[in-house]
Parts: structure tokens; C-alpha cells; sequence
């Protein structure tokens, strides 16, 4: 074995601390829950029985065909929404741009539960647009029911990873590289599939198999819509079911990560050997051209009927926070201020926590992300590769076992000084939200590095700058658009989830939003009031995302060209 | 003298025991799984009578309750459990993680309906009552000219086909309670043959028990199976619905307890005496809360259609519930309900429908009264059909037998107990048994209904 290198010490004793951290936090109390899935659950020995029942069970391979299907169309679905958007916004020069960058993010900033509560009222089978098409033309379309509903709702949720991804990266494109394909001949549908397709590849794939992962191990939307044959809610029903906690919802939570990961690999081996990295990074973005007033319209008209789909969701929680009562009508019977009075009168704290835990929870992860993906990249340590597979892994353990997990792992360490059990410390909503969503800052700070030639950091090196100074002075800056879009997501997406933080909060005033949201949601006069609290949280974290990334915009103001919220990297 | 003394030593109890019950302070946590309609008002004015203790609620779902409580055991920061279902405390009694309290307030009576409002080993408290029954909007009903139902076989009528909805026995405590009852009141083939029957009506099956009402209120389905105060209360918030306790129905308490190590014991005694006191009996009476009082003098302050358990004896006494009948099989009905309904509600619901198409073609054939009709032969394909779909994988005392449900226990409890088999082989013979039944069921009423 060689020794490691004097360069390498550094590196090295940053990644075993990571490693440690990973190893603590993620593995540990993923083991002590899927431990159960290896066990004879009569006699508790070591066996693989269950897999075999797993995959005898005709149940569980229905489960697993839909997950499949709803995961591969929601892919489908988001990445028609997303594409049109990306390509007008870099593309031309189309006032639209803010409008799309703005509202295009906001989907994300919405517990999809909150949203499949919405979109029922607006598209279920006697919901707002059916009652209308009953009434206009006698029949009504099924868009939620079953699949479709779920198809739909993550969709919506979840295609601003594509946007998000897609954009960076065709603002990453070197422009002369475009100009040196039309100076050779190549124009319209060959230039786009020849140079800019393949050059915004990364960030595509990025965002593709991020919106897979989520939808392949979703729970809440599926939960909502009372869709049960799948993947994700098997493992939860099972685990949650009073009494019985029979092996299998562990089995179905190993099926998860390993096929995540499997789909993970398979999206590494598409990219793999092929060098998406650009050498200059200036006359960034694609040429930006102006449209003639036709083409204008067209283009308005199609950003319009993408925004108003993906937006319903805000517009019925809108609907539902100011309506009194809502029922197999339209619109609601009345309009007031009453449940905004309710709400505020009891949620500020819960507003206030949201804000620290999703803040402390992404700054840490963009640190890791970065951290890790300069690992990978730049250097040759042993078992790099891993340390992204299992910090990628996180994305496919569902929110319920990581909480049962940490419940079992800390819950009898106690903290020092303030003498409690670390499982009931708020700083452990941190850790799980950080673990949580440290894929999607993950992916992106990857995504960013790739585009990244190392021959600036060997540039910087033989002008005689050390790895750290290379690190900080080249390397993080050219990062830093991929590190906005990194913490936007996993700030936004932090600040709404759910399932993890249901175990886990262990005392009222330490409960996040989307706790709040839910709890409201459990009673019938609650509705209102948790729509209301609903809509504060969308505009909040819309204005902290905003307000975090116009400032660290200005932080690298002269290390990167236009950086705005969706064009990340 | 002696009795002097005994008088004095009284006196001075009396004169101390108030200044003692006001004078405990503190922070007192529950777990609990009721909306903060019913928590904060409870606690407002819990805490206006005790300024010295702030409650602290810690909402969790039924189901999530129960693991919070296991996990966190070793190291125990909860006081009180407060909840509805009462096999959720017999799972935490049964795991040893709940204290034993000997209630002092009067006045409550031993049983509500034909359930006993304390549990018998002194575990957990009953403070309310509940019953199930059916919930519907009125919109809905009036939009899509539906009847209004009595009882549960009503809802088995093809005129509801695809208007109802119910959560799962597995999913939520209070609907295992409805399903077990009408097994018990109905008999086992019957009953569940009914539920099968409703069954094959459902919209949907709900994750949630808070799910039903949910959807009747904003008219996703028409009707519901809930427990009672979900129906109540969603009428006091103002939604076009309505609620009906259906003959068969029990009520069954609605329970707290304090949970074992509990760090401040004396809050939570006071918390549970304050909770069954007239004061605290008449807070459940509140429009957002809506939950029958167990002391009966309350309901002379109830409003005056409130239903009265104590003074309306049929409410809940058609079935006498037997606890440990159903404590016995829990987790094999939950098991049942699922494989049977929950997992393949699709395939039942197609075969009811060509079974109820079939049905109504039979029908007009008869009322034609032609000779040559051929309505014997569809009769008896369609009574094939029905029997395919009732058809049970196990018998009630299968169901009932010990050794077999520790396949379903989700401890193993002791190397003695002789367990063969496991939950996921035994539910996946179940499930392509019932699934070959009902393709099979749709085909031969489709069969039948060709034959006109």
C-alpha cells in the first residue's frame, strides 16, 4: 500500500471526518432499522427469507412496477414542463425570464401534501374544473384519479430540479462554442443536438434523476391521494401499522435504496468518459436572440398555460386559506380574514424554528456537497466514489426510518450540558433535515464542478497557489452559481418536509411549519387556518430563498455571469 | 375522642388537599392524537385552574404515538398518553409502559353502552364516549340524487357504488373498532361479507382515519365511515354534512393514561382528575370538540339534539362488544381487511359492479316475467359469483387461534410459542387466492348479465 502523499493528508483527513459524519448520522441509524429486514422475524436469525418473500409476493411487484411507472412518467411529465421554460429563458431575450425564474421555483417551496390537498379541490373527481365540465359539457376528466393523480402532483412538485439544473447548465455553455458550430455550418436542430443537447447534458441528468429518486421514494403525495400500491407506502404502512411490524416494510426500504442507487450508478455510467468541462468561463450562455412579436406571443402563451398548471396548487391553498367553508362547489361559500387571525395568533414560533432548521440544515449541506464533490473529482483517494454513493444515498431512505432510526440510535446518548437525550434535541432536526436533503445540493455542486476544466486549478497551481488557495480562490468561486442552486433546493425543500421531522419533534415549541401545516390539516375546522399557514410558509421561504441568493449573489458578484435563482450552476 | 380526632385529621385533609392540588407546578408533556381544537381548549382551562403547570402537547398520530413511546422508553420525557382508540393503550399496556392510577372524582358511571369506561386493570381512563356511524354531505347527495342511509346494509345498495369512503382497520384505531363490531354483531361470514359488500362500493380507502371526513366535507366521496365526533364537529365547522349512528354500532371510551416514569406524576393525576370533573366534562361539549361526556349530568348542559348514550339505551347496546374476542385477533383482521380490501379495492369493486349489473338485469327480467327468460341459470351464476366473493381464506376460529396470530405479533414473545409460517408468506397465499376469486366473480356475472 503507498503511502498517501503530502497532498493528500489534507484531502484525507477532511474525508474521514466526512465519512465519520455520514457514517454516524446516516449509516448507523439506517442499519439499526433495516437490520430487522435480515432477520427471521419468527426465530430472529440471520436470513434472506424475506427478500425471497418479497419478491414471491405479487403485492409487492405490483407495488413495484407502479413505483416504476409513476417514477419514469413524473420524469416524463416534469421534463416537458421544464424544458420549454429552460430553453425561452436562455435562449432569447424574453421579458418573461424573471417571471419564469421566479415563479418556476415556487413549487418546490410547498409540502406535497399541502398540494395534493389543493389540487383534490381544484382537479379531483368533484373538484372545481370537473364540477364545471360536468355542468358545460357532461363529463369529467379523472386527472387525479389513481396513478394519474400522483403522476401529476409530483410533476408539478418536482420539475424545478429540472429547470433548475437544465438552465445552469445551458448558462454554462460557452458561448464560442456555439459560434464555432455556426461558423462550421451546423444551425437550428443539428446545432442543438449536436453541441447544446450534449453540452447541457450533466445538468439535465442531474435534474432527471433527482426528480426520479424523489418520486421513486415519495410518500406524502401517494399518502394524500390514498394510492397504496406502491413502493414507498408499503414500506410505511407497514412500518407504522400498530402491532404489526412485520419485516417486510424494512425489506421494501432496502429495495428502495438499493434500486435509488442503482438508478444513481446507471445515470454515472451514461456520463461516464465523456468531458462536459469548458475551459473559459465568461461569454457564458447560449447566444440570446430577440423574437419577432409572433413568436413572442407564442412564447408568452406557452409560459402562461406551464405557470398557471404549476401554480394551481398555490391558487387553491390561496382559495382554501380566505374561503369559509368549501364544499362540492366551485368556490367556497364566503370569503374572510379569519383563518390569517388564527393562525398568526398561534404559529410565529413555528414560522421562526422553520427558518433556523432549513437555513442551518442547507448551509451544512453545500459545505458537505462541495466538500464531497471536490473529494470525487479532484483527487484519487481511495473509496472517494463511495462517499457520494452513500451521501446520495440518503435521497432513497425514506423520511420514516431515518426518524425511527434516530429515535433508536440517540435517543439514550445524552447531550452534556444540557442534559438531554439528543433524540429529543432540536439540533437532531437539523442533522436529519441536512442528511435529508443533502443529495440535492449534492448533485448540483457535482453537476458544477463537472463543468469545471481542471485545467484552471493546474493553471492556478503552476502560478504557484497551494491546493487550498486553489480550493478557495478558483475552484469554490466558479462553483458558486451550482452552490446557490444547491442551498435554494435544499433550503426550500428542507423547510416543508414532513416525515422525517413527524418522528421526531419531541416537544410543541420546537416544530417546524410543515408540522404545524399538518396538524392544522387533522381537524375540520382547521382546514383554513392550515391552508393560511400553508400560504405564509410559500411567501416566507420564497423571500428567504430570494434573500439568500441575492446575497450570496453579491458575495461573487465578480466570479460568475448572471447568476439568478434558476440559473444555478 | 377517637372520633374528634378522626374529624380533625378529615378537616385538616379537606382544608389541604385543595391548596396541595393547586399548589403542583411544573411542565406536563402528552402525547396525544387529538386536533388543537380539542387540545388547546382542554388545555386553557386545565391551565387557567393550574397557573403553576404549563402542558405541553406533543401531537402525534395514534399509530406514531405508540412507536414514539416504545423507542423512547429507555429514556422516558412523556407524561401522559391521550388518545382515542382503546387497543392503542391495550398495545402499550401490554408492552408495560403505562401506569396504574386510582381515579378520586365521582360520579362516573362503570359503562357506557356495553364497554367498561375505565380498563378493568386500572391502566387508562375513559373521559368521553364514541361511537361510529355514517356521515354524509348534503350537496353531494342532493347533486348526485342519492338516499339518505339507516343503517350499514344501506350502504351496500348499488346505488352507492363509488360514493363511499372508510379508512383501514390497520391505518386507524377507531375503524378497526367499527369493523370488529359488526363482525361481532353481524357474525363472522355476514359480517365480513358485508363489509365486503360496502366494500365494493368504496371511492377509496383513506391512510388516514381523519381522511374520511376529510372528504366528505370537501365532497371527493358522499358518504363516510367515521367515528362519531369527526361527523359533529365537521357539522359545527360549518360543512354541508351530517351524522347518523347506525342500529349496530358500539360506543367504546375515549382514553388517557399516564405513562410509566412519567417525570411529573402529580401534574398528570391532577390532569386526568380535572379532565373527568364536571368542569372538565363540560368542556368536551364545546362546538369544535363534540364528544360525549361519560358523566351523565353533563348532558343537561348538551345541546338539545346531542345524543345521550346513558338516556338513549339503544345507542351502542345492540352488540355487546367483547374486548378480548377482539384483543385475540386483532392483528389477523387488520391483515384480512387489507389483503382482502385495501390492496385489491379495484378488483372488488369491479367484480360488485358486474355482480350489481347483473343483479339489476335479473331484476328486470323478473318484473318482465317472460318464461323463456333465462333467470334461473343467471341466478345461479350470479349467487357463484357473490359466494366466490365472500369467500374467507380462514375460519373465525383460525382467526381466533392463538399460535396463528403470533405470525402476526410484531414481538416475538416467548421461544415457546410455536410460530410457523410468516406475515408475508400467509398474506401472499391469501392474496392470490382472493384475487383469482374476484377475477373470476366479475367473469361469471358478466357471464350472467350476457345471458339477457
Amino acid at each position: 500500500m503507498r503511502s498517501l502523499s503530502r497532498h493528500q493528508i489534507g484531502p484525507a483527513s477532511v474525508a474521514l471526518l466526512l465519512g465519520a459524519f455520514l457514517f454516524v448520522f446516516l449509516i448507523i441509524p439506517v442499519a439499526k432499522v433495516i437490520f430487522v429486514a435480515f432477520q427471521d422475524p419468527n426465530t430472529g436469525a440471520l436470513t434472506l427469507i424475506n427478500f425471497s418473500d418479497f419478491f414471491l409476493t405479487s403485492l409487492f411487484q405490483e407495488s413495484f412496477v407502479n413505483s416504476l411507472y409513476v417514477a419514469v412518467m413524473s420524469v416524463v411529465f416534469a421534463s416537458v414542463i421544464a424544458l420549454p421554460l429552460a430553453y425561452f429563458t436562455t435562449r432569447f431575450n424574453f421579458s418573461g425570464t424573471l417571471l419564469i425564474q421566479t415563479l418556476g421555483v415556487i413549487p418546490l417551496i410547498m409540502p406535497p401534501f399541502v398540494g395534493a390537498v389543493a389540487m383534490l379541490l381544484l382537479f379531483g373527481e368533484n373538484g372545481s374544473i370537473n364540477l364545471l365540465f360536468d355542468e358545460w359539457f357532461g363529463f369529467t376528466i379523472p386527472f387525479m384519479e389513481g396513478l394519474n393523480g400522483v403522476i401529476m402532483v409530483e410533476s408539478i412538485h418536482y420539475f424545478p430540479f429540472i429547470l433548475i439544473n437544465l438552465s445552469a447548465a445551458l448558462n454554462n455553455i460557452d458561448r464560442s462554442m456555439e459560434e464555432s458550430a455556426q461558423n462550421l455550418g451546423a444551425n437550428g436542430i443539428r446545432l442543438f443536438r449536436r453541441i447544446v443537447f450534449p453540452l447541457a447534458m450533466p445538468g439535465y441528468v442531474a435534474g432527471a434523476s433527482l426528480v426520479f429518486l424523489k418520486v421513486f421514494d415519495d410518500l406524502g403525495t401517494p399518502l394524500l391521494l390514498n394510492v397504496n400500491k406502491m413502493l414507498a407506502p408499503q414500506a410505511y404502512l407497514r412500518i407504522t401499522s400498530i402491532g404489526i411490524s412485520d419485516p417486510m416494510g424494512y425489506v421494501i426500504s432496502v429495495i428502495l435504496v438499493v434500486f435509488s442507487l442503482l438508478s444513481l450508478w446507471t445515470s454515472f455510467l451514461a456520463l461516464r468518459g465523456k468531458d462536459y468541462s469548458t475551459v473559459q468561463k465568461g461569454g457564458g450562455g447560449l447566444m440570446k436572440r430577440d423574437l419577432n412579436p409572433l413568436e413572442k406571443a407564442g412564447c408568452y402563451a406557452v409560459v402562461i398555460l406551464i405557470l398557471l398548471m404549476v401554480l394551481s396548487p398555490h391558487f387553491g391553498l390561496a382559495i382554501l386559506s380566505f374561503g369559509t367553508v368549501w364544499s362540492y362547489s366551485v368556490l367556497p361559500d364566503a370569503y374572510t380574514f379569519q383563518h390569517y387571525l388564527q393562525m398568526f395568533s398561534s404559529s410565529t414560533q413555528l414560522i421562526s424554528n422553520t427558518l433556523l432548521y432549513a437555513g442551518l440544515a442547507a448551509t451544512i449541506d453545500v459545505v458537505l456537497g462541495t466538500v464531497i464533490a471536490y473529494l470525487v473529482w479532484r483527487t484519487n483517494l481511495f473509496g472517494r466514489k463511495w462517499l457520494d454513493f452513500v451521501a446520495m444515498g440518503a435521497v432513497a431512505i425514506p423520511g420514516v426510518v431515518l426518524g425511527i432510526g434516530y429515535l433508536r440510535t440517540f435517543h439514550e446518548f445524552n447531550v452534556p450540558i444540557i442534559d438531554k437525550p439528543l433524540a429529543s434535541w432540536w439540533v437532531i432536526i437539523v442533522v436529519a433535515l441536512a442528511i435529508r436533503r443533502l443529495p440535492y445540493a449534492l448533485r448540483a455542486c457535482v453537476a458544477a464542478m463537472q463543468q469545471i476544466s481542471i485545467a484552471l486549478e493546474e493553471a492556478a497551481e503552476n502560478l504557484g497557489a497551494n491546493k487550498r488557495r486553489t480550493v478557495f480562490r478558483i475552484v469554490v468561486p466558479l462553483m458558486s452559481g451550482g452552490i446557490v442552486a444547491g442551498f435554494i433546493t435544499s433550503f426550500a425543500t428542507a423547510s416543508v418536509e414532513l416525515s422525517a421531522t413527524l418522528m421526531l419533534v419531541s416537544t410543541e415549541s420546537d416544530a417546524p411549519l410543515a408540522y404545524g401545516i399538518y396538524e392544522f390539516m387533522q381537524s375540520a375546522s382547521g382546514r383554513g387556518p392550515g391552508a393560511a399557514l400553508g400560504i405564509v410558509a410559500v411567501v416566507i421561504v420564497g423571500a428567504a430563498t430570494y434573500a439568500s441568493h441575492r446575497f450570496i449573489k453579491s458575495k461573487n458578484v465578480e466570479f460568475t455571469t448572471e447568476v439568478t435563482v434558476a440559473t444555478g450552476e | 375522642m377517637k372520633k374528634l380526632i378522626i374529624n380533625y385529621t378529615m378537616a385538616l385533609c379537606l382544608a389541604v388537599i385543595p391548596s396541595l392540588a393547586l399548589a403542583i407546578e411544573g411542565k406536563l408533556t402528552i402525547v396525544t392524537s387529538y386536533p388543537p381544537d380539542t387540545t388547546n381548549t382542554v388545555k386553557k382551562v386545565f391551565e387557567a385552574k393550574y397557573p403553576g403547570i404549563q402542558v405541553e402537547m406533543l401531537k402525534k398520530k395514534t399509530t406514531a404515538g405508540i412507536k414514539y413511546l416504545q423507542e423512547t422508553a429507555a429514556n422516558n420525557t412523556s407524561d401522559m398518553f391521550w388518545a382515542s382508540a382503546p387497543d392503542a393503550f391495550e398495545v402499550l399496556k401490554g408492552d408495560n409502559l403505562l401506569q396504574k392510577y386510582e381515579v378520586k372524582v365521582g360520579g362516573i358511571p362503570e359503562k357506557v353502552g356495553a364497554f367498561p369506561i375505565h380498563d378493568p386493570d386500572g391502566y387508562y381512563k375513559g373521559f368521553a364516549a364514541s361511537g361510529y356511524g355514517i356521515m354524509w354531505n348534503t350537496r353531494y347527495m342532493k347533486a348526485k340524487k342519492l338516499p339518505i342511509p339507516k343503517r350499514w346494509a344501506d350502504l351496500a345498495k348499488p346505488v352507492y357504488h363509488g360514493h363511499v369512503g372508510m379508512s383501514a382497520p390497520s391505518r386507524s384505531g377507531t375503524t378497526h373498532l367499527t369493523v370488529e363490531t359488526l363482525l361481532q354483531g353481524e357474525g363472522w361470514e355476514n359480517g365480513w361479507a358485508l363489509w365486503k359488500a360496502i366494500a365494493g362500493n368504496f371511492k377509496t380507502v383513506t391512510e388516514r382515519s381523519f381522511g374520511v371526513p376529510d372528504g366528505v366535507n370537501s365532497g371527493q366521496f358522499g358518504l363516510g365511515v367515521v367515528i362519531d365526533f369527526f361527523g359533529l364537529s365537521s357539522q359545527a365547522s360549518g360543512f354541508p354534512v351530517e351524522f347518523l349512528y347506525p342500529p349496530v354500532t358500539t360506543l367504546v371510551p375515549a382514553n388517557i393514561a399516564i405513562v410509566k416514569g412519567a417525570p411529573n406524576r402529580a401534574a398528570a393525576a391532577a390532569f386526568i382528575e380535572f379532565l373527568l370533573s364536571v368542569e372538565g366534562q363540560e368542556v368536551l361539549l364545546d362546538p369544535k370538540i363534540r364528544r360525549l361526556p361519560v358523566n351523565p349530568d353533563t348532558y343537561a348542559k348538551a345541546p338539545a339534539d346531542f345524543p345521550n348514550p346513558f338516556k338513549d339505551k339503544t345507542l351502542g347496546a345492540a352488540v355487546k362488544f367483547d374486548l378480548m374476542l377482539s384483543k385475540g385477533r386483532y392483528n389477523v383482521i387488520n391483515s384480512m381487511f387489507d389483503v382482502m380490501i385495501t390492496y385489491r379495492l379495484d378488483e372488488l369493486r369491479a367484480a360488485t359492479r358486474a355482480i350489481q349489473k347483473a343483479e339489476e338485469k335479473l331484476q328486470w327480467s323478473l318484473i318482465d316475467g317472460l318464461a323463456s327468460a333465462p333467470n334461473d341459470e343467471a341466478k345461479k351464476l350470479i349467487q357463484e359469483a357473490r359466494a366466490l366473493v365472500d369467500a374467507l381464506p380462514i375460519t373465525e376460529s383460525k382467526a381466533g387461534e392463538k399460535g396463528f396470530n403470533s405470525i402476526f405479533k410484531k414481538k416475538r414473545k416467548k421461544a415457546t410459542t410455536k410460530v410457523s409460517g410468516r406475515q408475508a408468506e400467509v398474506e401472499q397465499e391469501w392474496d392470490s387466492q382472493v384475487k383469482a376469486n374476484y377475477a373470476q366473480a366479475e367473469k361469471l356475472a358478466g357471464q350472467a348479465a350476457a345471458l339477457f
